[in-house]
């Protein structure tokens, strides 16, 4: 259960093409994310998989059944929004029986499953509350809780967490993984955050203007992106882009290197420059460095004592070097 | 964002409202159209035919005509001019902090809520009476002769009565828009060296400058079908002192039975309506787009 | 946040804001006063008024004389029911119109809106004769049928606008939970708009009520309304001062306490969402 293919895929609006047509498979019980910058495509992807919008052409198999012009309901997915959308005039309890009660089962079963579905979520102690009386995390809890008693062929996510305040963030990101290890079903996660992306993902789809640039793990997108875009976009603080001669010494139009990959020394390097503004995050410091370059950023560790206006010299890892073409493409 | 099968739903589910609204406008208007060129008589039977624009010829040189649009003016202009200058400073002054700010906000807005009818009558006997009316009491307390406000000044009287039952309605709206403003532009203003007149007539009345040409608009579509107040009062009277438009169409069609005439004069009313709707229509369509 | 000011100043502004509403509710007031007074007192001066017997008398003698209570009914039916007709036809189409928004929605809004803004007086004639032809003048369908379609236009746009701020995601989630489209409306939008909802009813139902060129025009006795029953006191016999007060103070009462709680709506209903 939880197979997705998508064939030829595309969506326009009008005489605005959204989506080119695009071809993606997803495996049973792989989570996967959608990443990309705002307006790529990666939301209306999800709802085209929902079912929400029509597809302009392709076709939508969900575990081999032909699925295009099913309605969203007889689609088997079931859908955690930005919003939550949670039905504001009834209580926990209700909105998670929802599904349930328009699937018409008995009052046995949607009270056996709401239960469960509660005490996986630990939200036992609020069932009889309101949305209203909530707090973010808890009503993106209760939102996958109505998710989970349907026992969908998959989980989609969209933009689950840009609501909640950074610390809430990093839990309920946990929370969702060990969700996902409990139940293996398939997930389906939009957001714009590479952080999200390269944490929770089995697989990870790079979007940008509608298109896929690149499908993998997050590790082989971090190492081995295929081109400009992506290597810009995974990975923070973002990759350092060079181009002139600098990159045609290494036979290339431009050369990216990330800002971890990058050496410090206040005596020698192959590049000279001058510190601009230094962050001391304590674990880590970041250095904006002018160069003739341009302007590079530096990761360092901790213990990095330097300041504003200090002369510093870089050197960069030759082996963690990216190298594009013309076309940005990776060579 | 939708999907065909909802956009097909939303056809059918639309469909009885604008099949009705069409068949209620098209239809009458339509008839209205086709007998404003009639000889079309209810008492004389007999005589029908297409006349060509007599029935606009004979509406618009009638001299009644000239009379009932100067006071459809007069009215429309009367109560505009009272209710939104009166309307303005009763929404200042309810802006501000006072005690049993609630009540009094009923008390004012509640005329709003007074039938046509009653309005007009209450106004006629209990204060308009020259014998037995507030004023006229008034009038003899202090020593005056009497004055028989709806014989001698029947125009001035009806615009009275109607902006007394919208006053509310323009102080209300402009309440709201008020209540809108952004408290922190006017202590900006403040913190920038504005006194209280600047912010008045550099910030609010800007702020206000919408909410009140939505109040002019609307007032003037309703003020425009003003009928029961002048029918209880005058009966359009003394003579046609006080016939207004809607008035006179009324009288013609339905009190001579000349069908034609009156549907002629009906469909002058409505063209003079449809200019101010044309801006009140982008007023609020623009609004549509935010 | 409001600042504190000065309790003189807030004393003086009390004292004006007092003066003024009491001086534009007086002749409500007024009203209200004279129903309980006798005719012979009613006409008297202001003080002597005041200070003259009062009494129950008038309100008795309006139901007797007139059958008050008939008319009341009239205008209980005429303006719930219409807006009760109207509110199941424009409910779809406001859902239509805020959740499946087409390139012609607004259109179409306009279009509605645009119907609302032709003077009656311009359909009077073959309105009236319609209703000649058809019998239903006088009677309280008919009332019913064209209060029903005159403010269906202000009966779809509030509802739209109160639809419009029911985040459409809510209604995706509904739909992907397995709802089908009525259950969409019957289980999800309609409770979460039900404050909406219950303004429009009530703006629309104090409409009807005071519409007073329609139900004068088109009625006679029989299915009168409150509007029409009180235009027959416009030309009295005798003294009726204290009559015409009572059913005054009658038609007025209940239409006047619903329009202190739709206050707020009354601006967006009447504004047409220009106004917030």
């Amino acid at each position: 259960m939880g197979q997705i293919t998508l064939k030829g895929v595309r969506k326009a609006f009008g005489d605005v093409e959204v989506i080119p047509p695009l071809d993606l498979h997803i495996n049973e019980g792989e989570f996967v994310v959608f990443v990309g910058p705002s307006g790529c495509g990666k939301s209306t992807l999800l709802r085209l998989i929902a079912g929400l919008e029509d597809v302009s052409g392709g076709e939508i198999e969900i575990d081999g059944q032909p699925s295009t012009d099913l309605p969203p309901a007889r689609r088997g997915l079931a859908m955690v929004f930005q919003s939550y959308a949670l039905y504001p005039h009834m209580s926990v309890k209700k909105n998670i029986a929802f599904p349930l009660k328009m699937a018409k089962a008995d009052q046995a079963t949607i009270d056996r499953k709401v239960e469960n579905a509660a005490r996986i979520l630990n939200l036992t102690d609020y069932l009889d509350r309101r949305p209203g009386q909530l707090s973010g995390g808890q009503r993106q809890r209760v939102a996958i809780g109505r998710a989970i008693v349907r026992e969908p062929a998959a989980f989609l996510f969209d933009e689950p967490l840009s609501n909640l305040d950074a610390a809430l963030r990093v839990n309920m990101r946990l929370e969702i993984s060990e969700l996902h290890q409990k139940l293996k079903t398939t997930m389906i996660y939009v957001t714009h955050d590479q952080v999200e992306a390269m944490t929770m993902a089995d697989k990870i789809v790079v979007l940008q203007a509608g298109r896929i640039e690149q499908v993998g793990s997050p590790l082989e997108l971090y190492r081995s992106p295929r081109n400009r875009f992506v290597a810009g976009f995974i990975g923070s603080p973002k990759m350092n882009f060079i181009g002139g001669e600098e990159a045609a010494k290494h036979g290339a139009d431009t050369i990216g290197i990330r800002p971890e990959h990058i050496a410090i020394s206040t005596s020698e390097g192959a590049w000279k420059g001058t510190v601009g503004v230094s962050e001391h995050l304590g674990s880590d410091t970041f250095l904006h460095v002018e160069t003739d370059h341009g302007v590079i950023n530096v990761r360092g560790d901790g213990e990095v004592s330097l300041h504003a206006g200090d002369a510093v010299f870089l050197t960069p890892d030759l082996n963690q070097l990216h190298k594009f073409d013309a076309e940005g493409l990776a060579i | 964002m939708s999907t065909q099968a909802s956009r097909a739903a939303a056809r059918l589910m639309i469909s009885p409202s604008v099949i009705l609204l069409l068949l209620w406008m098209a239809v009458p208007l339509g008839m209205t159209l086709w007998f404003s060129f009639q000889r079309y008589n209810l008492l004389m039977p007999g005589q029908g035919g297409f006349t060509g624009w007599d029935n606009y010829y004979y509406f618009l040189t009638d001299p009644a005509f000239f009379t009932a649009l100067k006071n459809t003016l007069v009215l429309v202009g009367g109560v505009l001019l009272i209710t939104v200058v009166g309307g303005i400073l009763l929404a200042l002054l309810l802006d501000q902090q006072i005690f049993g700010q609630g009540i009094v906000r009923v008390l004012v807005i509640a005329p709003f809520f007074v039938m046509p009818t009653v309005s007009a009558l209450v106004w006629k006997n209990m204060f308009f009476n020259p014998v037995n009316g507030i004023f006229a009491h008034i009038a003899q307390a202090i020593g005056l002769p009497p004055f028989d406000f709806l014989a001698q000044a029947p125009m001035l009287s009806i615009t009275l009565i109607v902006a007394w039952q919208w006053l509310p309605f323009a102080t209300l709206i402009l309440l709201t828009a008020l209540q809108s403003l952004d408290s922190e532009q006017l202590e900006a203003a403040e913190m920038d060296g504005a006194g209280a007149f600047s912010r008045f007539f550099y910030i609010m009345l800007p702020h206000l400058a919408r909410a009140a040409t939505v109040v002019i608009l609307i007032q003037t579509i309703f003020l425009l079908s003003t009928f029961a107040e002048i029918l209880v009062t005058t009966n359009g009277g003394p003579g046609n002192a006080s016939t207004t438009l809607t008035y006179l169409v009324y009288v013609q069609s339905l009190l001579q039975f000349d069908v034609g005439g009156g549907a002629a004069g009906g469909i002058i009313a409505v063209i003079l309506a449809n200019i101010v709707a044309i801006f009140l229509m982008r007023m609020i369509g623009k609004n549509l787009e935010a | 946040m409001a600042r504190k000011v000065s309790t003189r100043r807030k004393a003086i502004m009390t004292a004006i804001a007092w003066v003024i509403a009491f001086l534009i509710f007086f002749p409500i007031l007024w009203t209200i006063i004279l129903s309980f007074k006798s005719e012979g007192d009613a006409i008297k001066s202001p003080l002597q008024v005041l200070t003259s017997h009062w009494s129950f008398e008038s309100y008795f003698v309006v139901q007797e004389r007139s059958d008050y209570f008939r008319h009341f009914w009239n205008s209980v039916v005429i303006s719930l029911g219409s807006t009760l007709i109207a509110l199941v036809i424009a409910i779809p189409a406001a859902w239509a119109m805020a959740f499946v928004p087409g390139k012609r929605t607004k259109d179409v809004l306009m279009w509605m809106l645009s119907t609302k803004m032709m003077p009656a007086v311009g359909v009077l004639v073959p309105i009236y004769l319609m209703f000649r032809d058809w019998g239903l003048l006088d009677t309280r369908i008919g009332l019913v049928a064209v209060l029903c379609l005159m403010n269906l236009p202000i009966v779809i746009w509030m509802l739209y606008t109160y639809f419009k701020e029911i985040p459409n995601d809510i209604l995706e989630a509904a739909r992907m939970d397995g709802a089908t489209l009525s259950s969409e409306i019957l289980y999800v939008l309609t409770p979460m708009a039900v404050p909406g909802i219950a303004s429009t009813l009530l703006l629309n139902v104090i409409l009807a009520w005071n519409e007073a060129f329609w139900t004068l025009n088109l009625t006679a006795a029989k299915a009168a309304p409150l509007t029409a029953f009180i235009a027959a006191y416009s030309s009295p016999e005798g003294l009726f001062y204290a009559k015409l007060s009572a059913a005054s103070t009658l038609a007025i009462a209940p239409i006047l306490i619903l329009g202190w709680f739709s206050q707020k709506q009354l601006v967006r209903g009447l504004t047409f969402g220009a106004v917030k």
